[in-house]
């Protein structure tokens, strides 16, 4: 008797939690996705007229949430799936599989509804109208949205001030410069004041003074607008800077999700001191950082990337003739073969694709 | 309310981004003049050895000629318009930032490309059209209601003409290289339209046929319409049913397209 009440008990509590978390979720989570897939049938030629079909992949049974105000990387090698995951998010691919709800609409059958509350900005592509100068664009974009004339002029006058456009208005967009016009481009996807952002490689290309501008415009509007950020970039840096949250996809799966320094952990990743020292010596002792490479006075020393690189060298300079010094930051793919190398290894792990594995 | 805005704006902009070229529109001016010069002699000759061929006499025939080079390049009779660029889009995949818009892909390109027909219009069709008026013989009506029934019917056609060009646009969804097509585009634009000799001119079946096709909306009926050798009531009803049938369409290919084709590239 007492365990039939014990068991009632315990699928009531369990109920009650079920409701909370389903609570929650509907003020929290922002972006929904639950084991979403999208496969691709490619037909390939395998003589005259015979052709096999291949299913693809693209992206296989991925599942994450997004709370309303994260700022995510998303990150993965060339063809892991990224873009095919945001065409989905935006409405312009159908999945083919799982359930996927951005601000509570399915996308694909609602494109056009959610197209207002989202914006998108890709670094290689731009929305902007080439002939024309780029305020034209951004009218257009007023029209387009329907933005409230005094909100709209709100908005520009704060993205020309942080992204400094004053200049750039009346130029047409052919005429700016790659940093100008991926700017401008930030600053059109923002006018209608979008609950979630899409970034594709934002600052691919760009200077190092221009990607800091960027970078600093996006830390803003997160902060004080609590736009939702989803980013997808080669640059570590932009993660660093910007990201509280890393997902890494490979061959249409997830791999890793969770904060950045996991992810260097995962991947155990390095990060380079470059030392150029007055003249040839000994490979400098200075543990935990070790030389992986000397060439005349200059030497190479790796260091775990989640320690600071301010210690190290305040010993080297302490105890060695040093000129110059710069530190290299592991990039991205690097980190990420790392980490899934080290998944592939480790039993328990989830199991990454077959080519993975045994490479 | 906010969508007619939108596509205001969408049009505008289609206006503004041919203006821009201003050293272009001087070029096709006068590319467009003596190319009408050139037909004109030709035509002279033919109608001095066949007078009253396909029903037009002489200042008929002149007065077609100038109509022709007026509306070539509004009317993209041979191609020239959006669609280069929007297969160019669709190949490369920056159709996915048009996706992401809200607005409709067939009305923002429809908008865009009406903006440019004006600006062809008035840039490159109004003077040709004038030299030849002032200085050949020619048959313009007197009639300012006739004049009113043109005004009408070549918006009309610069619709039908986008009905066509953008079903031939969406065709890079699935052949990607859109060369060929915009090929024959301008082939079949040129000779149904009636740009190579007036439809009027075909006989039997052929000409039967050739009249009953969309392309007539573009040249022959605005001729016939603005020399009242028709009736403007049945032109409207011609080059409206078409606009609807190709816009439907492009339409149906649209969703097609959207739906079954995956966009291109990263």
């Amino acid at each position: 008797m007492t365990d039939v009440t014990d068991v009632t008990d315990v699928t009531d509590t369990w109920r009650i939690w079920r409701k909370q978390t389903e609570v929650t979720e509907v003020t929290e989570c922002f972006i929904d996705v639950d084991r979403l897939e999208k496969v691709f049938t490619v037909r390939k030629k395998t003589g005259f007229l015979k052709r096999e079909r291949r299913e693809v992949r693209a992206v296989d049974s991925i599942t994450f949430s997004v709370a309303r105000g994260e700022m995510v990387g998303y990150i993965g090698p060339n063809g892991a799936g990224k873009s095919t995951t945001i065409k989905m998010l935006t409405g312009i691919l159908t999945p083919s599989g799982g359930r996927l709800r951005v601000a509570g609409i399915d996308p694909s059958r609602e494109r056009t509804r959610l197209a207002r509350r989202i914006g998108v900005v890709f670094g290689q592509r731009t929305t902007l109208w080439w002939d024309l100068p780029l305020i034209d664009s951004y009218r257009l974009m007023h029209r387009m949205y329907r933005i409230p004339d005094a909100r709209y002029r709100e908005n520009l006058d704060r993205c020309v001030e942080l992204l400094e456009m004053e200049a750039l208005l009346d130029v047409p967009v052919r005429q700016l410069s790659l940093g100008q016009r991926m700017r401008g481009d930030i600053a059109a996807a923002l006018l209608h004041d979008p609950e979630v952002l899409y970034l594709d490689e934002p600052t691919i290309g760009l200077d190092v003074i221009s990607k800091a501008k960027v970078r600093e415009f996006l830390r803003e509007l997160n902060a004080e607008r609590g736009t939702t950020v989803l980013l997808t970039t080669h640059d570590l840096q932009d993660i660093e800077q910007l990201c509280s949250r890393v997902m890494v996809i490979d061959h249409g799966r997830l791999m890793y999700d969770g904060p950045l320094d996991g992810l260097h952990e995962a991947g155990e990743s390095e990060r380079t001191l470059v030392v150029d020292l007055e003249r040839e010596l000994p490979p400098i002792e200075a543990p935990p950082a070790r030389v992986v490479r000397v060439e005349g006075p200059r030497q190479w020393l790796a260091f775990p990337a989640s320690q600071s690189a301010a210690p190290l060298v305040a010993r080297i300079a302490a105890e060695y003739p040093l000129v110059d010094l710069s530190v290299r930051e592991p990039d991205i793919e690097a980190v990420i073969a790392r980490m899934l190398h080290s998944l592939g290894d480790s039993p328990g792990a989830p199991r990454p694709p077959q080519e993975r594995a045994t490479a | 309310m906010g969508s007619v805005r939108l596509y205001a704006a969408v049009a505008v902009g289609g206006f503004r981004r041919y203006a821009t070229y201003r050293a272009a529109t001087a070029a096709g001016v006068f590319t467009n003049t003596v190319f009408g010069l050139i037909l004109v002699y030709t035509y002279l000759a033919l109608w001095d050895e066949r007078p009253h061929l396909g029903g037009y006499d002489q200042a008929q025939a002149v007065t077609y000629v100038w109509l022709g080079q007026a509306l070539l390049a509004a009317l993209a009779i041979q191609g020239g318009g959006f669609e280069s660029e929007l297969m160019e889009r669709i190949r490369t995949g920056e159709i996915a930032i048009d996706l992401y818009r809200p607005a409709d892909l067939q009305l923002w390109w429809l908008a865009n490309d009406l903006g440019r027909t004006l600006f062809q219009l008035l840039g490159r069709g109004v003077i040709p059209f004038v030299f030849g008026a002032l200085v050949f013989p020619s048959a313009l009506p007197r009639s300012p209601l006739t004049w009113l029934s043109f005004l009408v019917v070549v918006p009309l056609g610069a619709v039908v003409s986008f009905g066509i060009r953008y079903l031939v646009a969406l065709s890079a969804f699935w052949l990607l290289d859109g060369k060929g097509m915009l090929q024959l585009l301008m082939i079949t634009g040129v000779f149904c339209s009636g740009m190579t000799l007036p439809l009027n001119v075909f006989p039997g079946a052929l000409g039967e046929v050739v009249r009953a096709l969309p392309w007539s909306a573009l040249l022959q009926l605005p001729a016939d319409v603005l020399m009242g050798e028709t009736d403007p009531l049945g032109a409207y009803v011609f080059a409206a049913a078409w606009a609807v049938v190709l816009l439907a369409a492009g339409r149906l290919l649209q969703s097609a397209a959207t739906r079954r084709v995956v966009v291109q590239g990263g």
